[in-house]
């Protein structure tokens, strides 16, 4: 939650395109302008939407900055304008927007993070499928793999996560209508992206979701004849293996959801980084990299004995549980890891071990 | 997609499935907003969609509204027919009916009915509202109705627990689980306190627990509509809506494998499922241990299931697929040869695909 001085965050989420996020956001900005407060939009992305476009009117709009990316003339949000303007509030469409290479900032959150540092109240709009935590399960409920994520903390800061619904056979009655897409557009979206079950799927995780933010935002609360058990704290094993991704993703997700601490670890040769070839080497630190960026506690040992490393760690840690990953991309390699996790089990007799799927679609 | 893959039905299932079709063809649709407290704005969300569908061309009138409603409401009302709903004194209460008969006859394709929970007086041809839309329906009119959390009559202990107070009224869920259509109107919590009157919640804390037990309700909903609509059009189920644990169980298992799945359920809003191999041949000891463990099972509120097979890993995958389950929950033993032999829990470890696999040290007596 936000600390004095800082603006206010509130984010409209939704599960899919269409279903009124910016209609609603726009809807309360106006609110706002009748009541007196100094409300800009500083990006709004009207899709030729009429009835959102319509919502929009009268409400200050702070020109779009353009930027030149390999002959093409581009346009984001020019933030700088905002701050010299220095509204109340400010209206900023499409949350997980990843910006123009070039620009100041990579990502659009991070851009309103920098309104929200210097006293800015921010209404922004995403999708449920753009949350870094719920890649995974995005992936393997619709097939599809989103790029643009934001990591969840963000989003744990909003003061505010207001959940917009609509069914599944109203959505798909309006982009049958044209309204969301154009016509031609929308029946390809229908057929694939856009169907009952995606939608309805995608639905039921954003509920959920919703439901989580709300108790978040609650204080931990005891409830009755229900032990909370001791606080968890969950090591990640990670690797050079393309799978950490998922791996890391889901110990975040574990430990947020028990309110417990999350470390990741990798052990290097006793060499160190010098032993490890540079294609490995990259992919580690990209992992660890993403890790940090979920405000992961990441460290790297160097240790022969990697079983051996990774219980002492987790013993030293006080570790509760152990994520490991499973995936196999070479027999010998599969070997090895079969034979570590077994060794880290027999090696970390009072620890839970977790061997995580990958999430194959 | 891997949801998409084909199963097929048996005959029974096909007829079942072609009288339900038939009967919701000639059915009107329900639609139900639902709202975690009063003032969230669910009549105006009534009144704007039947707006929307008139403008649309579709014949749509009113058949009840509240006695007092927002400005905003109002507005729309003129906009819209409205059969008057009939005024009814029964020892000296008031009440306001709908006039069932004369929507039967002016039979529009849309109705808007607000206060679904409404009580009847008695001699009415119905005790609650929701049976007068039930004939509605029957009589092919589509109905767009708008219901409270407190309403619902399976969620009522548990707004009690919250609020201290019960309402009198309610609809079963069930009814609303029926619904060809629910939606959910969300609110901050903010904007109930600064408009709450006297008998309004203020209490921020209570608001935000019944406004997660609603998004709760409706997600519950909506998965069960969504594994309907897959059964409907032989889907199999997507993995991952909702986390669902799976607890393996022995007569040695240690207790804090059951709490750790019953935590980690709650903590997730998941699902928690537990199963045991039937075995011939166990002790009376451990028979006595393993009827405990499903107990404690059964109140955790785990669903219990009893494997028949011979093949464990096989079993076990087969019921985790079936009921969606995302984590598997097992002790592994380095010492106890019986059902978790290492191998076992190895060739677990290599099938399950899509599954976490979650291995807990034993700590009872070897």
């Amino acid at each position: 939650m936000s600390s004095p001085g800082r603006g206010q965050l509130k984010i409209y989420l939704g599960y899919a395109a269409g279903v009124g996020k910016t209609y609603q956001m726009l809807d309360d900005a106006q609110e706002l302008r009748r009541r007196g407060v100094d409300v800009v939009i500083g990006y709004f992305e009207p899709h030729g939407r009429n009835d959102t476009i319509a919502k929009g009117e009268g409400l200050e709009l702070i020109p779009r900055k353009i930027i030149e990316y390999r002959g093409t003339r581009l346009e984001e949000m020019d933030t700088s304008a905002i701050l010299r303007r220095r509204p109340a509030v400010a209206v900023v469409d499409e949350f997980a927007h990843t910006n123009v290479p070039g620009s100041e900032r990579l990502k659009r959150w991070e851009d309103v993070r920098v309104l929200l540092d210097t006293g800015i109240d921010v209404l922004t709009t995403m999708n449920v499928q753009h949350l870094e935590s719920l890649n995974d399960q995005v992936y393997s409920v619709t097939g599809v793999r989103v790029r643009e994520t934001v990591p969840d903390w963000v989003v744990d800061e909003a003061d505010e996560v207001r959940f917009i619904d609509l069914t599944p056979r109203a959505l798909r009655n309006r982009l049958e209508r044209g309204v969301i897409y154009g016509t031609e557009k929308a029946h390809q979206a229908m057929e694939h992206f856009f169907t009952e079950s995606n939608l309805g799927a995608l639905r039921e995780i954003a509920l959920r979701y919703a439901a989580h933010e709300v108790e978040e935002k609650l204080e931990a609360r005891p409830v009755e004849g229900f032990s909370e058990g001791p606080p968890e704290r969950i090591l990640i094993c990670l690797t050079g293996n393309p799978s950490s991704a998922s791996l890391i993703r889901r110990g975040k997700r574990v430990a947020d959801y028990l309110r417990g601490d999350c470390l990741a670890l990798h052990v290097l040769p006793r060499g160190g980084w010098d032993e490890v070839p540079a294609t490995i080497r990259e992919a580690v630190e990209r992992h660890m990299h993403f890790a940090r960026n979920l405000r992961i506690d990441t460290h790297a040992i160097s240790d022969a004995d990697v079983p051996a490393a990774i219980a002492n760690f987790a013993r030293a840690r006080r570790i509760t549980q152990i994520f490991m990953g499973r995936s196999a991309p070479r027999p010998w390699f599969k070997r090895w890891q079969e034979t570590l996790v077994r060794q880290v089990v027999a090696l970390s007799s009072d620890t839970q071990i977790t061997i995580v799927a990958e999430r194959r679609h | 997609m891997s949801g998409a893959t084909d199963r097929r039905p048996n005959p029974e299932d096909l007829l079942r499935r072609v009288e339900a079709d038939e009967r919701r063809e000639r059915r009107g649709r329900l639609k139900v907003f639902l709202g975690y407290a009063s003032r969230v704005g669910k009549s105006l969300r009534m009144v704007q969609e039947g707006r929307r569908r008139k403008e649309r061309g579709q014949d749509v009138v009113v058949g009840a509204i509240q006695p007092v409603v927002p400005a905003e409401v109002q507005a729309i009302l003129t906009k819209v027919e409205v059969i008057p709903m009939v005024r009814w004194v029964h020892a000296g209460r008031t009440y306001e009916v709908i006039d069932l008969p004369a929507l039967f006859r002016r039979h529009p394709g849309v109705c808007l009915i607000d206060g679904l929970a409404n009580d009847n007086p008695p001699g009415s041809r119905n005790r609650k509202r929701w049976q007068d839309v039930n004939d509605l329906l029957d009589r092919g009119i589509s109905v767009i109705t708008a219901v409270n959390l407190q309403h619902i009559e399976e969620q009522q202990g548990a707004v009690e627990r919250i609020t201290g107070k019960r309402a009198t009224q309610c609809v079963p869920q069930a009814f609303l689980a029926d619904a060809d259509e629910i939606e959910v109107v969300d609110a901050p919590v903010e904007e109930l306190q600064a408009t709450a009157g006297e008998a309004g919640i203020r209490d921020p804390r209570r608001l935000s627990e019944l406004r997660e037990l609603a998004l709760l309700l409706a997600a519950d909903v909506v998965d069960q509509q969504l594994l309907d609509y897959l059964g409907s059009h032989h889907l199999i189920p997507q993995w991952g809506t909702q986390e669902r644990i799976l607890v393996c169980l022995t007569p040695q298992s240690d207790p804090e494998m059951l709490r750790a799945g019953q935590r980690n359920s709650r903590r997730f809003h998941g699902g928690l499922l537990a199963a045991h191999m039937e075995q011939e041949g166990l002790s009376a000891t451990d028979q006595k241990l393993l009827d405990q463990q499903l107990a404690a099972a059964r109140e955790a509120g785990a669903e219990v299931h009893c494997l028949k097979r011979a093949d464990f890993v096989g079993a076990i995958l087969e019921l985790a697929r079936e009921q969606r389950v995302t984590q598997i929950f097992i002790g592994h033993s380095l010492r106890r040869p019986r059902w978790f032999r290492r191998s076992l829990v190895d060739r677990l470890i290599d099938a399950a695909d899509s599954i976490d696999i979650r291995l807990f040290p034993h700590r009872g007596k070897p």
